[in-house]
């Protein structure tokens, strides 16, 4: 599904991915973990096209099309999701129109009618109930006045909404309390299809325990160092880094 | 030859002309209009008040004036519908300077209100005319008052005697509508009687692909108690200049709305001077302007808090993108002795693109010490992470940046009080924001 061969990645003349190989198929999880500053947002941005960083050298392919060739809003429409580390507040625009906006454009994409206004409310309480995201909620403006734990709900109601094939969950379990960390974890949990694929970025096994990867990375200096199965995770828990990095 | 000679010529040869089609009130005000223009010239930047618009340059060209009162064989009932229909059936149009009366709305005014030409007025109403033309927008303080009062024969008139209460939205329609490039001088008189109300809505649209430069002098006086409403809304085109000069005069008590939205235009200047003069007045201002391409809109505003215990409260919003220009100076003024006065005064500006100006400058001056008042500017660019994050929803970038627009003025748009407005308004600018907002839309003239 997802294909990264060698990527090298910089913002404002600064590398910060130097050569990262990463495959993600169809159905599995796959974790990222690393110190702050080893390259997982900047990874995850470039994925979905942040306009501030410069691929320098490699490519991305999603379901064998170079994603690097496509504006960002087409790589959401071919189905890639980023839950941000930090969701941006809007203020004035209400959930209701940038939703509506959102999947009447990837309708469009994919040669369908726009949803009835009748159809798209439906949806929208249906796909609320996933995150037990508040009807008020829906109706303010994005983000804006949201506690923490409300922003992060709203990604994955969001996510519910546009239905993505391969979703980014960039730390989004930072700022959660533990009741906010399972209605999103099994938020997602509910979303997922043996055809729907995710990268996971965290520092803590917990999200770990409710999302089950099928593997774990090890980035440090833009550089993938370690993969394995979920127990690396385990081990980082207990351990840290250093131990990775004196491997090197 | 400089701008300013052109017109003192202008006057000198058509000075007959003018008067005999213009009611004697009004030309008695001329001469010495003439003589405070010859003084001041056209106000250089240099000119506080002016610096942001090139007045002299606005003047140059050579416009045609229909001095002679040549007819205009139109039907603005059966030709026009404006962008904001459906509002009233009291609609009324003014024609260039010419207040369409062969035909009048069926709705029946309150007994004693009068909407008519202001030629008409000085005849039927001179008493009124007398004691208001002139008395605020004075020819010796404002080269545009001056040059209005000099070339004005006709204009609008609208009294509401005291108590009467006009419940139906008054909608006038100034339609710019000329085969050659036009200038048009038009005044326009507003009075209410102590606790008289009038909803007023002033639209602005031109007919004809030409040059058109329209100077619009205001007088409105509020009474005691008297409640006033009057929105100004601009929808002409990019070769349509407009210089409107509005002097606000509210008693005791009173309260008055003043919004201004400029939807589309091609250079505007709108002074709007507001005297709080008598205690515990209140005035509302919103402003809302979408300018594009090489538009320039400037809205310099005067609120004199001249008695105490009164409020003013203003907010101005700009959407500014391509290589569109936008201005607002708004100055308040507490005067020794306007105690307990609350003035707030907020002004944010958005520029789209790399190559549109705003000057913003708000300005305050107390001289009472025991006041409350804020006033605050800000100017900015559409917001890179909210953009992102909208794209990466799906949302196209273009689309992104609309809806961004859109929410950006949304805040003064729905404090706009007159709701049918007020609704219609977020549809229009929207619309205007898709460029799909075109000039002559419903108009058959030009088809």
């Amino acid at each position: 599904m997802l294909e990264i061969i060698d990527l090298h990645a910089s913002i404002n003349g600064k590398e910060i991915l130097k050569g990262i190989n990463l495959t993600v198929r169809e159905g599995e999880v796959h974790a990222l973990m690393g110190q702050n500053g080893a390259g997982k947002s900047t990874l995850s941005n470039v994925i979905v096209g942040h306009p501030s960083y410069e691929v320098t050298q490699g490519k991305i392919l999603f379901n064998g099309k170079d994603l690097l060739e496509l504006k960002p809003e087409d790589r959401a429409h071919e189905g890639i999701f980023l839950s941000f580390q930090q969701p941006v507040e809007i203020p004035g625009v209400s959930m209701v129109n940038f939703m509506r906006a959102a999947l009447n454009a990837k309708r469009k994409y994919q040669g369908l009618e726009p949803l009835s206004a009748g159809d798209f409310l439906k949806l929208m309480r249906e796909k609320r109930r996933i995150v037990e995201l508040d009807n008020k909620l829906a109706n303010r403006s994005v983000n804006e006045g949201f506690s923490g734990g409300e922003k992060k709900r709203n990604e994955i109601f969001q996510m519910a909404m546009l239905e993505p094939t391969l979703s980014i969950l960039d730390e989004t379990d930072s700022g959660l309390d533990v009741d906010a960390l399972r209605i999103v974890a099994e938020g997602f949990n509910k979303l997922r299809t043996p055809q729907t694929s995710a990268i996971v970025i965290t520092h803590y096994q917990r999200l770990l325990d409710y999302l089950k990867p099928d593997v774990v990375h090890v980035l440090l200096a833009g550089r993938i160092v370690k993969t394995a199965g979920p127990e690396l995770a385990f081990e980082i828990e207990k351990r840290g880094f250093d131990w990775i990095k004196e491997e090197q | 030859m400089n701008s300013e000679q052109q017109y003192i010529d202008l006057y000198h040869q058509a000075n007959d002309l003018i008067c005999r089609h213009s009611a004697p009130l009004m030309n008695a005000h001329r001469q010495e209009a003439l003589e405070a223009f010859q003084r001041l010239g056209f106000p250089s930047k240099q000119v506080e008040r002016y610096k942001y618009t090139d007045v002299a340059q606005i003047f140059a060209p050579d416009y045609g004036l229909n001095l002679g009162r040549i007819d205009i064989p139109v039907n603005p009932y059966e030709v026009f519908r404006c962008d904001v229909p459906n509002l009233s059936t009291s609609l009324y149009f003014v024609l260039n300077d010419l207040f369409y009366d062969k035909a009048l709305p069926k709705a029946t005014l309150p007994e004693g209100v009068i909407i008519s030409s202001l030629g008409k007025a000085c005849e039927e109403f001179p008493d009124v005319v007398k004691r208001c033309y002139g008395q605020l927008a004075r020819s010796g303080k404002d080269a545009i008052n001056a040059l209005n009062t000099m070339l004005a024969q006709d204009g609008l008139f609208i009294y509401v005697p005291r108590g009467l209460v006009v419940d139906r939205t008054i909608q006038v329609i100034n339609i710019l509508r000329s085969d050659v490039d036009l200038m048009v001088n038009r005044r326009v008189l507003i009075v209410l009687e102590e606790g008289a109300q009038a909803r007023i809505l002033v639209c602005d649209h031109a007919l004809d692909d030409r040059n058109f430069l329209a100077t619009q002098v205001s007088e409105v006086f509020v009474g005691e108690n008297a409640h006033l409403e009057l929105y100004e809304l601009e929808e002409t085109h990019v070769k349509c200049h407009r210089m409107s000069n509005m002097y606000v005069q509210m008693q005791a008590n009173s309260t008055a709305v003043l919004d201004n939205i400029t939807l589309q235009n091609g250079q505007t200047r709108n002074r709007t001077d507001v005297q709080l003069a008598g205690e515990g007045a209140e005035v509302h201002m919103n402003g809302c302007v979408i300018a594009d391409q090489k538009q320039h809109v400037d809205n310099n505003t005067l609120i004199d808090h001249a008695a105490p215990h009164c409020q003013s409260h203003e907010l101005y919003k700009y959407v500014l993108d391509d290589e569109a220009v936008g201005a607002f100076a708004g100055r308040i003024l507490v005067r020794e002795g306007a105690q307990h006065t609350v003035s707030k005064e907020t002004n944010a500006n958005l520029c789209a693109s790399r190559t549109a100006r705003m000057y913003a400058q708000p300005m305050l001056e107390i001289y009472a010490d025991d006041v409350k008042c804020s006033h605050g500017s800000t100017v900015g660019q559409l917001g890179d992470a909210a953009l992102f994050y909208m794209r990466q929803r799906g949302i196209p970038e273009d689309e992104a940046r609309l809806l961004l627009k859109y929410a950006f003025v949304g805040e003064v748009l729905d404090s706009i009080r007159l709701e049918s407005l007020r609704d219609r308004l977020h549809h229009l600018v929207e619309k205007r924001f898709r460029g799909e907002l075109s000039k002559c839309k419903d108009c058959k003239l030009c088809k």
